[in-house]
């Protein structure tokens, strides 16, 4: 089942025929997806929605990859995610880059702070790191609203999104986002395959020890930060192109903290399980925001807000049902929906035992 | 001008030192780091304007229900959500307290919606009392006066009462005061109770400075936060320093260098401090073996 005869065989991207055979299944589903969306209205979903979850997704696993995977806590990753799309936008419209190089050049500015960020981790632990890093994104936000050269209070417009010359649509933009979230998945995947994926997971299990088998604390701590800022830039990149117009009020400690559910929820330390995390806590928290529109539970919330809450304020039963799946994630299955799976897999591979 | 921005800074100052006070109380017997504390503050002060508002109770009976209120608050949270949590990791404790932060601010701004009320305290904000060349508003008089108070009876409670020594004794060791015959799952539970109730004063008190509204103890937990790490974490004199220096020197950046970056200098004290030395101003350092 799962034993290994070859380091080739662990590092191998498909494990063996199943892995292949769902991944292109996979792959044809997100490409028909659009359609399905667009005639059947498949599960109430729209390409923005589509959209969000894929950049979110993005953002997940870069989150992973140092909270998951390393150990560290960040509770800065909204601030990442602003200086992409802020970058992003800035690179297209002040000094006229193209699209394509913007992007990259917009998410190797968020990891150069993710570096920054990373030095101060090298000494901190759990709780004083999770300050840390909280501040970090609290002074971004702050320093971006603060700036005329970022649009100031106002935020900015995004520009028509072109490539090669031609304005893409919303449909193109969803295969351009979902292209480029499928090389960042690839990447993430095969990086924790590496020696570097190997010195984090070793570093996440005790870091003295790792450091003692002759793990460069400094570098891989660092790097750590680095790769997941670098993801979170190209999301906020991306981002920045699905709202049209970014402000840095969007970007506040709710959403960084919003970002560490979806990877609890999803799963630590697994790649799948940030996808998942990332598609359920989005879906959810779109959907729960017009939660008077949903059939049979809407009304009913409607009435009981009448009598004993407040109408204007319905929209907030998100944040409740978000912290109900944070809190019962974490007491009963800690390893988060990936943890479900593989119980649920690991169930069926021994039946009838 | 120094004077007087350091005075009305100090007055901010002793809330965010009773926040990280109330942080920094759980922190030390259950290293959980409470980010539900703002909002259990909130939500305290909010039942206090109800009863104040709806109920018309005498401001002194008033407060006295909300301290029951944030004691039953803090019990119900250790006991139902942390006590349950099996072996939990660090990012785990820290994830269930985000989870109830969210969970009480949804509900805050469901139940009361967005809108911003003042909280009716009986202290004037616009007269002052004259000190030399200083004014010092009465409210903000009242409010350094009330957190001194509270933390001159916490010092007492801590050194002096058989219930604190329990807890002193907790902090240090749980196995051992067990073993000395402290029930300490009832420690734990009391240690929340004490936070919630120093956490719904700072909650009131910040209410009478600014404005009461469902996001009103987002920036101040956060400042709690930084003034507990700047003590130490695990000090109790150097929180309540941390917040008084905190405040003072925010309010003095915010009054001579620029306004708008005042809310980050918090951040940038805390990062250097971190950097230089991490384990606060009072607090001792350990090195946890591997």
């Amino acid at each position: 089942m799962d034993l290994k005869r070859d380091y080739y065989e662990d590092i191998e991207l498909f494990k063996s025929k199943t892995v292949l055979v769902s991944t292109i299944l996979g792959l044809i589903f997100l490409a028909l997806l659009p359609a399905l969306v667009s005639k059947y209205h498949f599960l109430g979903l729209s390409i923005y929605l589509v959209n969000l979850i894929t950049v979110h997704s993005i953002v997940a696993i870069g989150l992973n990859i140092v909270v998951g995977y390393t150990g560290q806590i960040s509770m800065g990753h909204a601030g990442f995610f602003a200086i992409g799309a802020f970058t992003t936008i800035i690179l297209i419209l002040r000094a006229g880059f193209p699209f394509l190089l913007a992007l990259p050049v917009a998410a190797f500015v968020s990891s150069a702070f993710g570096f920054l960020l990373g030095l101060p981790a090298l000494r901190l632990k759990g709780p004083y790191l999770a300050i840390a890093t909280l501040g970090f994104g609290m002074a971004v936000t702050t320093t971006i609203k603060h700036l005329e050269f970022f649009g100031g209070r106002m935020g900015l417009q995004a520009p028509k999104l072109k490539l090669f010359g031609t304005v893409l649509k919303d449909l193109h933009l969803y295969y351009l986002i979902m292209t480029i979230a499928i090389i960042m998945v690839v990447g993430a995947v095969k990086l924790m395959k590496t020696r570097v994926g190997r010195a984090f997971v070793a570093i996440r299990d005790s870091d003295i020890a790792a450091e003692a088998m002759g793990v460069n604390l400094t570098y891989y701590k660092t790097l750590a930060f680095a790769v997941s800022a670098f993801y979170t830039g190209v999301a906020g990149g991306l981002y920045a192109f699905i709202l049209g117009f970014i402000n840095p009020e969007g970007f506040h400690l709710i959403m960084s903290i919003t970002f560490l559910a979806m990877i609890v929820v999803g799963g630590l330390g697994s790649i799948v399980g940030s996808i998942a995390g990332a598609v359920l806590m989005t879906y959810l928290d779109v959907k729960l925001q017009a939660v008077q529109d949903v059939p049979w539970v809407g009304p009913a919330l409607l009435a009981f807000s009448q009598q004993y809450m407040t109408v204007s304020g319905i929209s907030n039963i998100a944040p409740i049902v978000y912290g109900i799946i944070m809190i019962l994630i974490v007491l009963f299955e800690p390893l988060g929906l990936f943890g479900f799976w593989i119980r649920v897999k690991r169930y069926w591979k021994t039946w009838p035992f | 001008m120094l004077g007087q921005l350091i005075v009305s800074g100090l007055a901010v100052g002793a809330c965010y030192a009773l926040l990280a006070l109330a942080m920094v109380i759980i922190y030390k017997t259950s290293e959980v780091l409470n980010f539900a504390q703002g909002e259990m503050a909130m939500v305290s002060t909010f039942v206090a304007f109800v009863l104040l508002e709806g109920y018309h109770i005498p401001f002194v009976w008033a407060v006295v229900l909300t301290l029951m209120f944030a004691l039953l608050l803090g019990v119900f949270v250790e006991r139902v959500f942390l006590s349950t949590a099996k072996e939990p990791t660090v990012l785990g404790l820290i994830i269930i307290t985000l989870g109830f932060e969210m969970i009480l601010m949804g509900f805050a701004g469901w139940k009361w919606g967005p809108d911003q009320r003042s909280f009716p305290f009986p202290v004037s904000s616009v007269e002052a009392y004259r000190l030399g060349d200083l004014t010092i508003s009465r409210i903000n008089f009242w409010t350094i006066l009330i957190c001194l108070t509270l933390m001159f009876v916490l010092f007492l409670f801590f050194r002096y009462t058989k219930l604190g020594m329990a807890m002193r004794a907790t902090q240090q060791n749980v196995m051992m005061a067990r073993v000395m015959g402290i029930r300490t799952k009832r420690i734990l539970s009391f240690t929340w109770a004490v936070s919630s109730m120093i956490g719904a004063t700072a909650g009131m008190l910040i209410a009478t400075l600014g404005v009461l509204d469902p996001n009103m103890m987002m920036d101040p937990l956060l400042k709690g936060f930084a003034s507990a790490v700047l003590g130490g974490m695990t000090s109790l004199p150097g929180a309540a320093l941390g917040g008084a220096i905190l405040g003072m020197v925010e309010n003095v950046f915010g009054g001579y260098v620029s306004l708008s970056f005042k809310g980050v200098v918090a951040f940038a004290i805390i990062v250097l401090m971190l950097c230089f030395r991490p384990s606060g101003l009072l607090a001792r350092h350990y090195v946890k073996k591997v």
